[in-house]
């Protein structure tokens, strides 16, 4: 029992991340972390869009399955996993087969290098967002053989349109991600780096979050990464390729129950690896706000609460919300479902008050907190703009957010080495 | 059993002659013009790999670099003879090479 | 990767070669890594895998695949191919055996170190290889143009 407390506290105190200290059991369990939240992710997002997009537009949402409809993602999963599997008789088999897999490995890996913290990460490798653009590159290879496997020309069509849409803004991605790592190099030794937990460090020693760098240059970096990202998942408004009305749901037309769980839990993940990389370039990872200015032990203290308070505050709105559940013998169940929720979210925010947990937790929640704030985004983006012509989108992609992103780039440059370039004109 | 594990430069030569190799082989006998293509991307890879091993034994980073510039080379010229590709094959309907032979007697 | 490769040339499916190849690029990109070339691998996947293999794909989705598929897949002058690329093995052997005295010792020798690779391939690239670099560049220009220009209807 001593040596278990012993590894386990050798662990705690090292500062390297699992995958650069070598250490294959860490890194086992952290794998195994990360999946488990993103699926628990995944499925809360599933619950969080119908919901939010139901009140935005004014109705209600699921609210019969479980109390407030929290239990529907776990009923549409069961409903998804007992459809009977249609594979189409002319569809090339391995191809058909292979092409959910690669979507899923692709969306999955890209979650080796994102930091949830100065050593919370599976690995830190030296080109990590090299590694993150490249692997999300091969999404578009799975979506390409998903439509031309299904035989049919509605997927076709689909996944063409889909992977043109892809490739296109993944350009744009890659000129605003060039931008911001330029920025990483403005420290005292003049060298930047690639990797992730290098780049939020770069943002902590200097002291600004790189969206509020050169304003406004860092935010309209960060304007178009934004832009590119909910394009390069196929989200709305982009989302012609799959829109329900335009191309009955385009590439994954053909595809049924599980096979289209997966394309589904693909998307999803996808949507918080590039929101991932946003938070850790532009947004701090796991930096809390103010970091520098408003620093000091009683700060972090002050800082420091907010993880339990508002986990403490989702426990209350629950509490509230059982109390308005109708006085009904039918509603019985759920309103003693919800009362438990309510107190199990309770019992999670006061474990965050104690100081020990808190200061671990501190940093993923921080790094989560910002990546949830990006999926209501993704909501609302959902929620309130009309949809794209697919001309329409490939324009704003190549004549609009090409040449923004270039010129962000030119100017990134040349305000960063402004000291330089008025040491050469002026004394030559 | 030592000198069996240890990986020399000649180990990564022998593969990327094996890869060239392959690659000459669907060059020089397939008939679809988009096997032909792919075989030298298979052709370029092995030369690549060949660059960077090299640039790891003498420890310069100049392999490297050229190796990066024969990827992108290999991308732009995968780009035109696709294009030449698409344009031959509007014409003739047939992506078979033996039948390119406009200018046969 | 030796697989991959073998998978494109004999595969009677364009859209399986492209397969195989996608999986020989991923392993090249994986050798790369060991062999201490973190960037060139990374450019590999994003490039090679992300982006030439989605032009192929395209092209082949394109290009009629159902007729192809029922011909003829292999040439008329097959034989003569195996020859000449058997006649190419055995240089290749004699090289490696005749030259094995010019490496001087086989193991491979430490580069530089391994954070700063990306940089030194920058510093390279920027400093040492500046025309090729713009060269490079003028010739991608040129290739973008050369392909729309080939595969426009109407010039």
């Amino acid at each position: 029992m001593h040596e278990i407390i012993q590894y386990i506290s050798s662990y705690l105190t090292s500062d390297k991340t699992p995958g650069a200290a070598g250490n294959m059991f860490w890194v086992l369990v952290y794998i195994m972390l990360v999946f488990a939240g993103l699926s628990v992710a995944v499925i809360a997002m599933n619950w969080l869009e119908r919901k939010i997009l139901a009140h935005m537009q004014v109705r209600l949402g699921p609210m019969r399955v479980g109390p407030h409809g929290l239990l529907q993602p776990i009923a549409d999963a069961i409903k998804l996993l007992l459809k009977e599997d249609i594979v189409p008789s002319e569809a090339d088999g391995f191809v058909f087969w292979m092409a959910p897999l690669i979507v899923v490995l692709a969306a999955f890996t890209v979650f080796v290098v994102v930091p949830f913290g100065p050593t919370h990460a599976i690995t830190d490798m030296n080109i990590g967002i090299l590694f993150m653009l490249g692997v999300s590159s091969l999404s578009v290879l799975g979506i390409v053989m998903a439509g031309w496997a299904s035989n049919s020309h509605y997927p076709l069509m689909g996944a063409l349109r889909s992977s043109a849409q892809m490739v296109s803004y993944e350009i744009a991605m890659g000129l605003a991600v060039v931008s911001a790592v330029m920025m990483t190099s403005l420290n005292a030794s003049g060298t930047g780096t690639l990797s992730m937990i290098g780049i939020v460090q770069a943002q902590q020693a200097q002291g600004m979050w790189f969206i509020f760098k050169f304003f406004p240059l860092g935010l309209i970096a960060f304007f178009i990464f934004a832009v590119a990202m909910v394009a390069e998942t196929n989200r709305a408004p982009f989302d012609l390729a799959e829109a329900e009305s335009e191309l009955t749901a385009g590439f994954h037309t053909e595809y049924s129950g599980f096979r289209w769980s997966l394309f589904f839990l693909a998307e999803y993940s996808a949507m918080i690896a590039v929101s991932s990389i946003a938070v850790t370039l532009w947004l701090g990872g796991w930096l809390r706000p103010f970091p520098n200015f408003l620093n000091g032990a009683p700060w972090d203290q002050a800082f420091c609460f907010i993880p339990g308070i508002t986990f403490l505050f989702l426990a209350a709105m629950c509490f509230y919300n059982t109390m308005r559940m109708p006085k009904h013998p039918l509603f019985r169940v759920q309103t003693i479902g919800l009362a438990g929720f309510g107190v199990v979210l309770g019992l999670i925010g006061l474990v965050l008050f104690v100081p020990a947990v808190s200061v671990r937790v501190q940093d993923i929640f921080w790094f989560s907190t910002k990546v949830a704030g990006f999926m209501y985004v993704y909501i609302w983006f959902r929620g309130t703009f009309p949809r794209y012509r697919f001309d329409q989108l490939m324009q704003l992609g190549w004549k609009v957010l090409l040449p923004m992103g270039l010129g962000v780039l030119i100017l990134t440059a040349t305000v960063g080495l402004w000291p330089l370039i008025q040491q050469t004109i002026w004394h030559p | 059993m030592e000198s069996m594990l240890h990986i020399t430069t000649l180990h990564y030569l022998v593969l990327g002659a094996a890869l060239f190799l392959l690659g000459v082989i669907g060059v020089l006998t397939r008939r679809n013009v988009v096997i032909v293509l792919m075989s030298i991307e298979l052709i370029l890879n092995a030369v690549n790999l060949n660059l960077v091993a090299f640039s790891r034994m003498w420890g310069g980073l100049h392999g490297q670099v050229f190796a990066i510039f024969v990827i992108t080379d290999a991308a732009a010229e995968a780009a035109v003879g696709l294009g030449i590709l698409i344009a031959f094959f509007r014409n003739k309907e047939t992506v078979n090479i033996d039948e390119v032979n406009l200018l046969k007697w | 990767m030796l697989i991959g490769g073998i998978l494109v040339i004999t595969r009677k499916n364009p859209v399986h070669s492209a397969l195989a190849l996608i999986v020989a690029l991923l392993a090249q990109a994986s050798i790369y890594l060991m062999l201490y070339a973190p960037f060139v691998a990374g450019v590999q996947i994003i490039l090679y895998a992300g982006g030439i293999m989605v032009l192929f794909l395209f092209v082949i989705m394109l290009v009629n695949v159902e007729r192809s598929m029922k011909e003829r897949q292999f040439n008329s002058q097959w034989v003569v191919g195996i020859i000449a690329a058997t006649a190419l093995g055995g240089l290749f052997i004699a090289v490696y055996t005749k030259g094995n005295n010019i490496f001087p010792n086989h193991a491979l020798r430490m580069t530089t170190g391994e954070a700063p690779n990306t940089q030194g391939v920058a510093i390279m690239l920027y400093g040492q290889y500046m025309f090729a670099f713009e060269i490079a560049s003028l010739l991608l220009l040129v290739a973008i143009i050369g392909a729309v220009v080939m595969a426009k209807k109407r010039i």
